[in-house]
């Protein structure tokens, strides 16, 4: 489950696009790694949906507490890199 | 006029919008072309494998590609049901050309029926939770099953944060929801999308809705195989119902926030509901469809000589057809209106299919046409005057509307043609009046 290197932008947007869908306004190909998930149009159900399958998909576990306080692509990515260095649980 | 005659004017509910999504097609004006060909829209079921259920026809909306009506974020989220009504719910804004602001979407509402929810996006979670376990089931789950999903979605979309609500009364409910928004217009909001949509077609839908077709009451489904065959409502040999998916969002609004606004429409005025619960299988008591109708027909005001066509619920067996043909005799004498069943064409849509009948009824007043009940040939002892083969012309000024839910529920609702030119402005239309509706409602 684990890959080579550290998860990437365009891994996360592989999964926004594949569980979440994609607004019709938002570009998730451009600049977003620091914009806001619910300026993309993801509420909180879609965040979970997507941090659901970013551990399913990279075997790390994720803390629903921590989940909520994941603003940003960015935020996420670095939790969720943070996890993958150390023993594969993520912490705050 | 007087103003308090103004006044109760102002107060009535018309309907300003509608959006249809049926096996007949997409939209209202191709649903109503094709119900004036008395095209049957049955078929066999294409949305799974029938082999071995005890289903294999149905009613299916053809040609529907969600990402072509609805951005991609709601798509994963999103059952095929709350697809379609998202979709109607669009068309139906539109042709009324509603679009409340942020300060006055507080007097907006969204009523609608539902009964089965989003029943094939259940089924696909359920069986990802027994063949790979919990954490690969859906956050979307949550509540893209359930029946009041597609209230929350519309109301979500069109930014509509006034009174909501859903109304689970299976067929009955597309009725029961067109009375509730008529109730929530009355406390003072301004305008309501109501109607009802269901999209049964899947393997656990079809599992459902054919559980305990043996017991006597029951809704009999069809067993048929004959598209022109399998669903012939008050034929001598009718052999039970078609399943079907699809429905009908209305826009219900007061008259006098219609006119303010300068409405395109006015298709129709809702001037009559009941509803009645029949009394347990086994019971003594008669059954109160009948009553069902004689009440709305009190509400609106109206003797039965002055209704020009009843919509009927038609279930397609032969003790369901027997009772309502019965209730209308008794209250119109045999032969004594026109009736008709489109749904004949298109299979029954449980809580979408009365909503569908509304809408079919509002552009038949449009049109001075009533639709046919496809083709089929009435058993001559019920003493209906079935419209069937092809539409025939009339004048309607008053019509009723029949539907029974499974479980004993009768609605009943009297729509009224609004005329063709608007009335003359009068007064503010925010002045408050005696309600227009009365309350028979022996729910309410």
């Amino acid at each position: 489950m684990a890959q080579d290197g550290p998860i990437t932008l365009t891994d996360l947007v592989a999964v926004l696009r594949d569980c979440a869908g994609e607004d019709d306004g938002v570009d998730l190909g451009g600049d977003i790694a620091d914009r806001a998930f619910t300026d993309l149009g993801y509420d909180s159900v879609a965040m979970m949906e997507v941090s659901a399958r970013m551990v399913e998909r990279f075997g790390l576990r994720l803390d629903e507490a921590r989940l909520f306080e994941l603003g940003t692509p960015a935020e996420m990515l670095r939790c969720l890199n943070q996890a993958a260095a150390g023993d594969g649980e993520v912490r705050s | 006029m007087t103003g308090a005659a103004a006044a109760a004017e102002d107060d009535q509910a018309v309907i300003t919008g509608i959006g249809v999504v049926s096996p007949s097609g997409l939209g209202a004006e191709r649903h109503w072309e094709a119900t004036l060909t008395g095209r049957v829209a049955i078929g066999p079921i294409t949305r799974f494998d029938p082999t071995g259920y005890p289903a294999r026809l149905s009613g299916e909306v053809p040609g529907f590609v969600p990402r072509d009506h609805l951005p991609g974020r709601l798509l994963p989220q999103t059952d095929r049901l709350t697809q379609l009504a998202l979709t109607a719910a669009e068309w139906a804004i539109t042709d009324a050309g509603l679009s409340p602001s942020p300060e006055e979407s507080l007097r907006y509402g969204v009523v609608l029926a539902n009964s089965a929810g989003g029943f094939e996006f259940g089924e696909n979670e359920l069986r990802k939770l027994w063949s790979m376990g919990p954490k690969k089931v859906s956050a979307y789950q949550s509540y893209a099953w359930f029946y009041a999903v597609n209230t929350g979605q519309i109301s979500i979309r069109h930014g509509l944060r006034g009174p909501c609500g859903v109304l689970v009364s299976g067929q009955a409910g597309g009725l029961d929801a067109i009375g509730q928004a008529c109730r929530v217009l009355r406390k003072g909001a301004e305008a309501v999308l109501t109607g009802g949509f269901e999209a049964p077609v899947c393997s656990w839908g079809v599992t459902a809705m054919s559980a305990g077709r043996d017991a006597p009451t029951a809704p009999r489904l069809s067993a048929g195989d004959d598209p022109a065959t399998a669903y012939r409502p008050f034929a001598a040999d009718a052999s039970g119902h078609v399943i079907a998916e699809g429905g009908a969002i209305l826009v219900l609004e007061r008259e006098g926030h219609a006119r303010a606004r300068g409405a395109r429409h006015r298709y129709g005025r809702v001037a009559g509901y009941a509803a009645t619960m029949d009394p347990p299988p086994g019971s003594s008591r008669p059954a109160t469809l009948r009553n069902a109708a004689a009440l709305a027909l009190a509400d609106a005001g109206l003797a039965p000589e002055r209704i020009d066509v009843v919509f009927a619920d038609a279930a397609g067996a032969t003790m369901r057809d027997r009772a309502e043909a019965e209730a209308l005799t008794g209250l119109f004498g045999a032969g004594g209106v026109p009736v008709t069943a489109p749904k004949a064409m298109t299979g029954r849509m449980s809580a979408g299919g009365a909503a569908v009948d509304v809408a079919t009824c509002l552009l038949a007043m449009r049109d001075g046409m009533i639709p046919p009940t496809a083709d089929v040939r009435p058993d001559p002892s019920y003493g209906l005057d079935l419209v069937t083969g092809r539409p025939r012309p009339a004048r309607i000024g008053h019509a009723l509307i029949l539907a029974r839910g499974e479980g004993g529920f009768n609605s009943a609702l009297v729509l009224a043609a609004c005329p063709r030119e608007s009335p003359p402005a009068a007064g503010p239309p925010d002045e408050r009046a005696p309600r227009a509706l009365t309350g028979n409602d022996p729910r309410s």
